[in-house]
């Protein structure tokens, strides 16, 4: 199972606690992974990609094995840490503003 | 045994407070959506367990939240959890946080861009829902108010939303532009009596609509703005807040950038009403729900300033439609007062001696059970409050 971690609001937002625990059938990308989020959580589309343009909204960041993805192509595979579960999947928002 | 129940939105939240209809003791509750902007909060008049509001953040965007308990609970009211993205046919699916501009070349052409402060052209770039507007007939029926500026209708519980485009594709879309907050569509009145729609754009000016949104005019004859190229433009005026009474279809109430105005040919045309008012800029208006000529506004110092005259917090209260103005001042705070009191940040009930409302950008929300003779704040410590709603309930 692939593991996300999100900021908490978002957490809120999708009614969990922790970390996500998802399902991907196919490659693990950054692309793979949202999409399943948004899919068992829809309630979090849109929050983390702009809904008309799919662009990932400026405040947020994509993290995975320490290493900033976020301006990686979203079709890159992510490491097998990421795909076989042993470290979590990250999406954080930036700490600004009041 | 009537109640009412105050909706308040604010930078980090909302609340609800209840009373009795005696309007002396509170019960507070929220916040709701902790550490999120409530632009508004409003429930649906005929089913006052029906509420909707639009939360939104700059780090996530827009969500909208429903009640169906009163505001006990909440929820999104899109796609159930688990449920595929897009159709058997692989189109998207509508979802109740989506707000995407009719680009249709049936309904939503033409297409034009907006002007930007500079004057250069941009196009429609949803960022946040300012105002919903439950109808008056149906609770599943709503409409948005959005920046930038446009109009959108769900007719099925919020769960999806369509832009009514003739609004913005009507001639003058063109030539709108923000105002300092951005240009949002903030204002949406709804007249029981026919198929009117009115609505209030910053930095546009008013609209009316005579069968119910589908095609729209500038009724902004009367507006007299000097710090636009052409005072007396179609559009371009910063409307900040229209107010109407329900028994009276023909008259509406302004508060502009500066100057308070008055209609009473449905926006045809409008007089100036700001009278001995300290100063005619301010943000909030409204009127007393059993007396329509009577008329309520927070005047605010200067379009630079933005706090009360003086240091003083006073409502100022007109029982003859504007012109001839009285400073309410009984329990509200009379000297080092620096707040604002923004354009959806006030409200009546409709209790037999009619209770105001208002909030403020220092956290409190103020209440006057006696039509504005007397004040007292229902809480003094909120986040800055950008709206405030009123159910009469009984």
């Amino acid at each position: 199972m692939i593991r996300v971690v999100m900021p908490a609001h978002l957490r809120t937002l999708a009614g969990v606690n922790g970390d996500v625990e998802l399902k991907i059938d196919g490659e693990v990308t950054r692309q793979s992974i949202l999409d399943a989020l948004e899919t068992a959580y829809p309630m979090l589309r849109g929050t983390i990609r702009e809904h008309v343009s799919g662009e990932r909204r400026p405040f947020l960041r994509f993290f995975a094995c320490g290493e900033d993805i976020t301006h990686n192509s979203p079709d890159d595979p992510l490491p097998q840490e990421i795909a076989s579960g042993a470290e979590p999947f990250y999406v954080i928002g930036a700490i600004a503003g009041g | 045994m009537s109640s009412v129940r105050v909706l308040v939105g604010t930078r980090k939240g909302a609340f609800i407070l209840t009373s009795d209809g005696k309007r002396e003791k509170w019960d507070v509750a929220g916040p709701h959506f902790a550490g999120w902007e409530i632009y508004h909060v409003k429930g649906s008049p005929v089913d006052p367990n029906r509420i909707y509001a639009s939360q939104t953040s700059g780090w996530f965007g827009q969500i909208i939240q429903r009640s169906d308990d009163g505001g006990k609970s909440w929820f999104q009211p899109g796609t159930p959890a688990g449920e595929p993205t897009t159709t058997p046919e692989g189109m998207p699916k509508g979802e109740s946080n989506k707000f995407v501009y009719d680009t249709s070349p049936e309904t939503g052409k033409p297409l034009t861009t907006h002007q930007f402060y500079d004057g250069t052209a941009k196009p429609w770039v949803f960022k946040r829902v300012w105002h919903l507007e439950p109808s008056l007939d149906n609770p599943d029926n709503i409409y948005a108010g959005i920046e930038d500026a446009a109009l959108f209708q769900s007719t099925n519980g919020g769960q999806t939303w369509n832009e009514l485009p003739g609004l913005r594709g009507h001639g003058t879309g063109a030539q709108w532009q923000p105002g300092a907050g951005g240009m949002c569509l903030h204002t949406i009145i709804l007249d029981p009596s026919n198929q009117r729609i009115f609505v209030a754009i910053s930095a546009a000016g008013a609209f009316r609509s005579d069968d119910n949104g589908v095609t729209w005019n500038p009724i902004n004859k009367g507006l007299h703005s000097q710090y636009i190229p052409d005072p007396n433009a179609e559009v371009g005026h910063c409307v900040h807040h229209v107010a109407k009474h329900p028994s009276n279809s023909n008259v509406l109430f302004m508060q502009k950038h500066w100057d308070v105005l008055r209609s009473d040919d449905a926006g045809d045309s409008w007089t100036e009403v700001s009278g001995n008012l300290p100063t005619d800029f301010g943000f909030v208006i409204d009127v007393h729900a059993h007396e329509p000529e009577t008329v309520y506004v927070v005047p605010i110092k200067s379009d630079g300033e933005h706090y009360p005259p003086d240091g003083k917090l006073r409502v100022y209260r007109s029982r003859t439609g504007g012109n001839e103005w009285e400073a309410l001042t009984k329990g509200l705070p009379q000297e080092n007062c620096y707040v604002n009191v923004l354009r959806d940040a006030m409200a009546v009930d409709s209790l037999d001696s009619c209770g105001v409302y208002f909030g403020t950008t220092g956290g409190q929300v103020y209440a006057s059970a006696d039509g504005g003779d007397t004040w007292a704040p229902i809480v003094r410590d909120l986040p800055p409050v950008l709206s405030v709603e009123v159910q009469t309930l009984s």
